[in-house]
């Protein structure tokens, strides 16, 4: 008889599994939401709006509340300012955005005066997960990814001609609305352990790279999804492998693929 | 004929400048109008304001079986967008409810084979990316086709296929045309009326009532109406091809 090895089975504590599992779940929800940003020529729109939580994530500390809710307060708040502005003074949405952004650093910065908690804003944090949060953010993946599908004609209508998505009957302001939004549950979900100043390359970065791969739009899709999870996944066993901060070695993984991407060739 | 769309004393102003002043004219079913002018005159307002897209006053009334296509002036398409018409012509589509199927049967019509649908917009010849629009406004079974500056982007010898297109597909669907532009070859090939603009109207009728030396000359200034007042006038017709092909041009 062969003699049974013993095997010592490791079991991880659930909150930690969450703080895996939620990222990729994000991941997902960022790399579609940036592909069609990217389409919309508003990428950039991305890295500077998660900045608009800041002030928010300063409040919910001195409240005692969680930073996520007031991260997503100031978030919604200035998305529907982003919105006004758009409509009402033709102002590009760069423009609007980079208005917002550079005061919402500033109000930050003043409402988080420990550098800790300031840190855990910028890059990432805010401790372990809890099952409600969880549930709560895996959700929010799910919605967005089912709203970008069921929104994807008339997004792509808009995107391509305002005019011509108007004639065939789109509400063209609605969509944006809708499409900033989700833009910004994308960041919400995946500020917790991104941070501000992060958070924004997790929606641009994969989506530039599958731009590189692909020229269809459902490849492009795809591939600008799969790359962001996939950036998550290796850039955290990356991170555990050599004991790095997740957060930023999920960002310089995603920006790997992308100069990678860029030795393929375009047709 | 029937009326399908009739315009009183339409006005459109922008932030308190007047762009086009006081048109009147109607359109019977199955005509071809033409608004012709000189660029700046006022003739994509007006299609504009046709098509409630832009704040206007007067009367733009619309008979009630009026379904309208509309092909824009050409759209500035990013290079690199991953977007096809066939992901625009689905769109659409779905986005109205047009049965699948129909998308088949406008890409026969106007031309557009697999190869041109499956391309990227950006990548798109100037005709190519025309039929496109011409298509995306037909899918949905339009009685009435506006177009915009069809031939804006597009070299002289497409420009002729562009138009010779738009007739034909006229004549296949029973549409009207209402077409915008500022040279005067869909004018003399196919158009059965016109509208003469430049800020306000200048004339309206048949092509051989519209075009007066005196409305050319108020369109395009004193040096160039004799050529277009001696092609309109020394032909048997606007409609007889033979007489297109010495047209000198815009």
């Amino acid at each position: 008889m062969d003699t049974i090895t013993p095997i010592t089975i490791t079991t991880m504590p659930a909150n930690e599994l969450y703080g895996i599992i939620l990222p990729l779940f994000g991941a997902a929800a960022a790399g579609l939401v940036g592909a069609f940003a990217l389409m919309k020529r508003t990428i950039l729109a991305g890295d500077v709006m998660s900045h608009i939580a800041i002030p928010g994530l300063g409040l919910a500390i001195i409240w005692r509340i969680d930073p996520l809710i007031g991260g997503g307060l100031t978030l919604f708040a200035g998305i529907i300012l982003i919105w006004m502005l758009q409509r009402k003074t033709e102002l590009s949405a760069e423009a609007a955005i980079g208005v917002l952004f550079a005061s919402s650093v500033a109000l930050g910065a003043l409402l988080i005066n420990s550098t800790e908690a300031l840190v855990d804003a910028l890059f990432g944090g805010f401790g372990a997960i809890s099952l409600d949060q969880f549930i709560f953010g895996v959700a929010v993946s799910i919605f967005i990814v089912v709203a970008l599908w069921v929104l994807r004609n008339k997004l792509i209508l808009g995107l391509f001609s305002p005019e011509l998505a108007r004639s065939a009957g789109v509400n063209v302001d609605a969509i944006n609305l809708w499409f900033l939004l989700l833009f910004g549950l994308a960041i919400i979900v995946s500020l917790r352990f991104l941070g501000a100043l992060l958070v924004g390359s997790l929606i641009i970065i994969p989506a530039s790279a599958a731009r590189q791969l692909t020229h269809t739009l459902g490849k492009f899709l795809i591939v600008s999804a799969v790359l962001a999870v996939a950036a998550v996944a290796v850039g955290f066993w990356i991170a555990s492998v050599y004991n790095l901060e997740p957060g930023a070695t999920v960002v310089v993984t995603a920006a790997g693929f992308f100069v990678l991407s860029l030795f393929k060739k375009k047709d | 004929m029937s009326e399908i769309l009739r315009v009183t004393d339409l006005t459109v102003s922008f932030d308190g400048e007047t762009v086009v002043r006081g048109i009147d004219c109607s359109v019977n079913e199955g005509d071809s109008l033409a608004v012709i002018g000189p660029n700046g005159a006022g003739k994509s307002v007006f299609l504009r304001a046709i098509l409630n897209m832009v704040p206007y006053s007067g009367t733009i009334a619309w008979s009630p079986e009026a379904r309208l296509g509309y092909v824009p002036q050409k759209i500035d398409a990013d290079r690199h967008l991953p977007i096809n018409f066939r992901n625009l012509l689905e769109a659409k589509a779905r986005v109205r409810n047009i049965p699948h199927g129909e998308i088949a049967e406008i890409e026969t019509a106007v031309g557009l084979d697999r190869r041109i649908m499956e391309t990227p917009v950006g990548h798109l010849s100037g005709g190519q990316f025309q039929r496109g629009l011409i298509a995306f406004a037909l899918l949905g079974k339009p009685n009435v086709l506006l177009l915009d500056e069809p031939t804006a982007s597009i070299d002289k010898s497409g420009e002729e296929q562009v138009y010779e297109l738009i007739h034909r597909l006229q004549d296949a669907f029973g549409m009207t045309v209402i077409l915008v532009s500022h040279d005067l070859s869909f004018v003399y090939r196919y158009a059965t009326k016109v509208l003469a603009v430049n800020r306000t109207e200048i004339s309206f009728g048949a092509p051989e009532e519209a075009l007066t030396p005196n409305a050319l000359e108020k369109l395009y200034g004193p040096h160039k109406y004799f050529h277009y007042f001696h092609h309109v006038h020394n032909t048997d017709g606007h409609d007889n091809p033979d007489n297109h092909n010495d047209h000198a041009g815009k």
